[in-house]
């Protein structure tokens, strides 16, 4: 092997476009939160908790790594040599036992204690008085207030500054409740009962998706938290205690009977009505939930009529198959369900 | 040179046979190897057994069944351990030579586990009358363990029938005795898993 | 008085099989099963590797309909199944099968019978499940599988019974490899290799196949648990009957977790194999390695909860697992710094080997942070689940085994060919693997830390997650040319590669004292080492050609091998070794229509394998007729 002139040892050439890159992302992610349910744009206790313990990590991994790399590339710079003649001398263990050894059981001990204090931190608060039931579907989300006496599907409506016992469970399969802004994921397991809290420190509607694979529609079951100030959901509160609105309007009179007379009612609720069905999810304030099927389409006028009549095309594969109504029906079918707020 | 100078042909039986233990053989070691794996396979379904039960108590077993009875079992336990006996009489008598010895043994131990099967399907018979492998978790755990033993036991009793035919057609006697060994040390094997299954299945609940 | 050349003959005429395609079947060769491994997994990492490009095509952009959510799930599991199963141990077995005979100074493993066998279950087991796409039904449970999803009630379909039947098939091929290899290294070495003699890769495999004994049968008892749920009533999972769905991902994760480690201590032991020749000296800190290679499998045994931090379980035992799997990050971080101190200390040769096993250090490095960021549960409790953790993952992974397998095949190709590969194409392959590597998953730390979940065939637009799912998507097909090249690169140099001769890199080990291709016996004298680098001790060639010509050096017979001592490798005694057969085959078969059987619900079809596999080990353990005679 001729000696030529030694290259760029490749290493350096990364060591830079990592720190470029790292760099870049810090910009990003401090910047994009805005719209992308982020882990590292808190809006509550658990989520910052763990957010700061995610700058720790990632600070003291780029240390390491930077030093890796810099001995790897100080090897390859250093004595490039040919096949022939072998080094012969001994030695050379204290670095592996320095930095394989001492610095990584000091400094792991270290997360250790920050991790097992930061899990801590993770626990329900003592006095949290508001419980929030979560049952996972395929592929919706139940949701029940079981001391305020409310049945609701896909939102929870929290109020800010208070933190909010979660129990979940599930019906099927394993779902897991994840919204990242606001706290850890939690699994929903059928056969067992767990428990997390959420709190948000500011108003907002707050996104969050199934994280366990739960088969064919796993990846359109979102979930929204609303955190509203206490007085607004109180009032959020009063309203959803009461039946559905009585349909005033002729149409929505007329949509109010298509329901129960379709086979909306087999698999719907809607409270005040003869639709009593529990297969999916309860209607009784659809008009003011701000998604259909779960996250999969806004709650438009135009959405919902398409999701009325097939379903499948949006969500492939949900239980609910496509409805055969006429469009006069539809029209007041969507009238009926735009006005129950 | 002193360890390039040391002769390595292949020695005679004689030879062998005059020899302390010449070290373990491969197959020694296969089969060491292989209860291992099928040791490790037993603890995972009994960890399994007792990870469902705690999750169940107090009541287990669960639905309402009984917990099994003792009599039948330590009598099928009485047979089968001491089937092990003439086991050790085969292995040890063909290492000295003695084929009589290992037809004997042999045949013994057949006897007396196929007899251990052969109450097991009875206990069964019993048993299915009162739940079955569909009817919770407990008789899913009780006849998938009890059963993936039975097949053990089953593989064990081909294997002795399978040297016994050998030992008839004179393939074994000193020195050449490894699959003796190795048949018998899964016979213990065997034998040692339903101790296992003895203390948690059967008397456990019963603690 | 025969002399060296008739006795050279002699051992050539026994030792060779015959030509033709009788003997294509009953091969016993752990030097041609060794090759079928390694292209046979390749064939498995292609198709993988197709599975991965179809999800990143479909994901390149928001609310594609290219693949339905049906099919994205077939894909996306049978990529993970294809890649663990099917490519990444049985392509570590094939380099292991074909090398660590030679490397101790062996003329074949332990068991060539049992060799062959474990090969023809794996081509059929692979078969068996990638069969699953014919019916359109391939598994859809994700790798993992988890219950209640794979259960009777929420997929009856067989998709989920080509996943438990086929792996439960599999298992066999693997577990048989792992005794193969034990035996074979306690049993087979040359005289003199006493334990801290033995080479590094060795000693990888050694603790990878204990893994392997320990890891399995918790899969085996999951996957027999489950089709027995599936297919006969049983309520193990059922937690209406009593059962508990949590149950299997104890199970799974007791097995899943040391199979990372079952995956990734071969490849570092490749690299331990590659650093010494390309530093020019021995390996710093031999001793250090050795314990953490012992270290990690064993510690990989008490990790597996940190898989399952979000299912609810008590802090206490959380805290625990959290510092067990902190814990085995020691033993990682031993193997890195003994690789980069014996680089420091030595000279670098940058070939292309030396090229992937430095692109291994940079990614393994960086996936190994990762990982233990994972190891903190409340940072697991948010981040798992989501892309962060596919970018992790495939860190290690990709990392940590591609790359290493990418430099073996460099390095001892030209062993196995004897030609070696094309420099100047390997060193592109390598930058295009490399680069197209990290612009495929480095972008997924990032949507992951953007709340993207992982196993989704598809996303919404405005989340903020389009320009890095499209970089990832960008970097596949960069990573694919980049494998076009490597194979480009064999394929050429099948044809028109220099001639590697035996020793091209100035090895240290002994496959490097065989010809290149080495004979069908290996060795014909009995090679005796004196230590850890045989090749690097004085005039080491010339005394073992000398040993040719003495007879204390052969072995009476010619188709034996010499069994010695497990802890100092004295010598025991000769060996005779079996013959290529066919009985093997028959026996894979027989478990074939067994285990086909049983898939398809036949259960009167899968009986009669039962008799075809006890016939055939009933031929297998029958004396040959030799032996009755003495």
């Amino acid at each position: 092997m001729s000696r030529r002139h030694p290259r760029r040892p490749p290493a350096g050439r990364w060591r830079w476009a990592v720190l470029v890159a790292g760099g870049g992302l810090a910009a990003q992610l401090g910047g994009c939160g805005r719209t992308s349910p982020s882990p590292l744009d808190p809006h509550g206790p658990g989520a910052e908790r763990v957010a700061g313990l995610w700058w720790l990590l990632f600070w003291i991994s780029a240390v390491v790594f930077v030093v890796v790399s810099l001995l790897v590339a100080a090897a390859l710079v250093r004595r490039r040599g040919d096949r022939d003649t072998l080094v012969r001398r001994g030695g050379g263990e204290l670095l592996i036992v320095v930095g394989g050894v001492v610095v990584p059981a000091i400094v792991l001990t270290a997360v250790y204690v920050v991790g097992l204090r930061d899990l801590r931190a993770l626990t329900v608060p003592r006095g949290t008085d508001l419980t929030v039931e979560v049952i996972g579907h395929d592929w919706w989300w139940e949701v029940r207030y079981p001391r305020e006496g409310i049945v609701s599907a896909n939102e929870i409506h929290v109020p800010v500054g208070r933190p909010v016992r979660l129990v979940l469970t599930s019906k099927d399969v394993i779902h897991s409740f994840w919204v990242p802004q606001l706290t850890v994921k939690t699994d929903l397991i059928p056969g067992h009962t767990n428990t997390t809290w959420i709190q948000a420190s500011s108003p907002g509607a707050y996104r969050g998706q199934c994280a366990e694979y739960c088969g064919l529609q796993h990846a359109k079951m979102a979930i929204l938290v609303v955190a509203e100030p206490p007085d607004a959901w109180a009032g959020w509160l009063a309203a959803e205690r009461r039946p559905a609105a009585a349909a005033t309007d002729p149409t929505a009179a007329r949509g109010r009977l298509a329901l129960e007379r379709n086979s909306c009612a087999a698999c719907h609720t809607v409270r005040g009505t003869a639709a009593t069905g529990t297969v999916g999810p309860d209607l009784t304030h659809f008009g003011g939930r701000r998604t259909i099927g779960a996250g999969a389409l806004p709650n438009t006028r135009g959405n919902l009529g398409g999701w009325i009549v097939n379903s499948q095309t949006v969500k492939p594969g949900n239980k609910m198959p496509p409805q055969p109504l006429t469009p006069e029906e539809l029209q007041d079918l969507l009238a009926y369900l735009e006005s129950l707020n | 040179m002193t360890a390039d100078a040391r002769a390595v042909t292949a020695p005679t039986a004689e030879e062998v046979a005059a020899e302390v233990p010449a070290g373990r053989p491969t197959g020694w070691w296969g089969m060491v190897m292989f209860i291992t794996t099928e040791a490790t396979l037993f603890a995972a379904l009994v960890a399994s057994y007792f990870y469902l039960r705690f999750q169940s108590t107090p009541e287990w077993p669960l639905g309402g069944i009984k917990a099994p009875e003792l009599s039948l079992p330590l009598v099928m336990s009485a047979i089968l351990l001491s089937s092990s006996g003439p086991m050790v009489l085969a292995d040890r008598g063909i290492r000295a030579g003695h084929v009589g010895r290992l037809r004997l043994g042999l045949a013994a131990t057949f006897v007396l586990g196929a007899t251990f099967l052969g109450l097991q399907g009875y206990e069964y018979t019993i048993k299915l009358k009162e739940f079955t492998p569909t009817t919770n978790v407990y008789g899913s755990l009780f006849f998938a363990i009890t059963g993936f033993h039975g097949m053990h036991v089953m593989v064990g009793l081909l294997l002795i029938l399978f040297v016994q035919v050998r030992a008839w057609l004179g393939h074994f006697g000193r020195g050449r005795h490894l699959h003796v060994q190795t048949t018998a040390m899964y016979w213990h094997f065997v034998d040692a898993v339903w101790v296992v299954i003895m203390l948690s299945l059967y008397i456990g609940p019963h603690l | 008085m025969t002399t060296v050349a008739e006795r050279t003959q002699r051992l050539a005429e026994s030792w060779e099989e015959a030509p033709g395609l009788a003997s294509w079947f009953k091969t016993v060769d752990h030097k041609k099963i060794g090759r079928r491994y390694i292209w046979t997994a390749s064939v498995f990492f292609a198709a993988a590797g197709f599975e991965a490009l179809a999800l990143r095509t479909q994901l390149a952009r928001p609310d594609q309909t290219l693949i339905g959510p049906g099919a994205y799930n077939q894909l996306f599991t049978m990529h993970g199944t294809t890649m663990i199963f099917l490519f990444a141990t049985p392509m570590l077995f094939g380099f292991g099968n074909y090398f660590v005979p030679l490397m101790l100074g062996a003329r074949d493993m332990a068991f060539p019978r049992l060799n062959a066998f474990g090969y023809w279950v794996f081509l059929f087991a692979g078969l068996l499940m990638n069969a699953s796409f014919l019916f359109g039904q391939a598994p859809n449970g994700g790798w993992f599988n988890y219950v209640p999803l794979t259960g009777p009630e929420y997929t009856p379909e067989v998709n989920i019974g080509f996943y438990t039947v086929g792996l439960l098939f599999l298992g066999i091929s693997t577990t048989a490899g792992a005794i193969n290899f034990i035996v074979t290294t306690f049993k087979l070495r040359a005289p003199g290799m006493s334990l801290n003699r033995i080479p590094l890769f060795v000693w990888a495999v050694l603790a990878t196949a204990f893994a392997v004994v320990f890891a399995l049968p918790a899969l085996n008892a999951d996957n027999a648990m489950l089709l027995l749920d599936r297919k006969f009533g049983f309520h193990f999972f059922d937690p209406a009957a009593g059962g508990d769905p949590v149950l299997w991902q104890h199970l799974f994760w007791l097995f899943g977790h040391p199979d990372v480690y079952i995956i990734v201590l071969p490849a570092l032991g490749i690299v331990s194999a590659i650093v010494p020749v390309f530093s020019r000296r021995p390996m710093v800190g031999y001793f250090w390695l050795v314990l953490a290679n012992v270290a990690t499998a064993v510690i990989s045994f008490g990790v597996w909860v940190h898989h399952m931090f979000a299912v609810g379980l008590p802090q206490l035992s959380m805290s625990f697992f959290s510092a067990a799997s902190l814990l085995i990050t020691i033993p990682g971080g031993i193997q890195i710094f003994a690789w980069v101190a014996t680089m420091l200390r030595g000279r670098v040769v940058l070939a292309t080997p030396m090229l992937f096993v430095v692109g291994f250090l940079i990614s393994f490095v960086a996936g190994g942070l990762t990982g233990v960021m994972f190891g903190v549960v409340p940072f697991d409790q948010q981040i798992t689940d989501s892309y962060f953790v596919v970018a992790h993952f495939h860190y290690v992974l990709f990392g940590g085994a591609v790359f290493p397998i990418l430099a073996a095949v460099y390095y001892w190709m030209p062993k196995i060919t004897g030609r070696l590969l094309d420099e100047r194409l390997g060193k592109l392959s390598f930058w295009l693997i490399f680069g197209g590597f990290n612009l495929l998953f480095f972008p997924m730390h990032v949507s992951g830390l953007l709340g993207m979940p992982r196993r989704v065939y598809t996303f919404l637009p405005g989340l903020g997650w389009e320009g890095w799912n499209l970089a990832s998507s960008i970097g596949a097909y960069v990573v694919a040319a980049g494998f076009l090249a490597t194979l480009g690169n064999l394929l050429w140099s099948l044809r028109r590669g220099r001639p590697a001769g035996d020793d091209p890199w100035g090895g240290d080990s002994l496959e490097w004292a065989t010809s290149s291709p080495p004979p069908p016996y290996n060795f014909a004298a009995v090679p005796v080492v004196h230590s850890a680098y045989p090749l690097w001790e004085d005039r080491f060639r010339e005394r073992l050609d000398t040993a040719q010509g003495s007879p204390g050096r052969q072995l009476a017979g010619d188709h034996e091998v010499l069994r010695t001592s497990e802890l100092d490798a004295e010598p025991e005694r000769a060996i005779e070794m079996p013959e290529e057969t066919v009985v093997p085959l028959v026996v894979a078969l027989g478990f074939l229509v067994a285990f086909g059987g049983l898939l398809a619900g036949w259960y009167l079809v899968a009986a009669l394998g039962v008799p075809v596999v006890l016939a055939g080990l009933a031929a297998w353990a029958w004396p040959r007729r030799e032996e009755v005679a003495r």
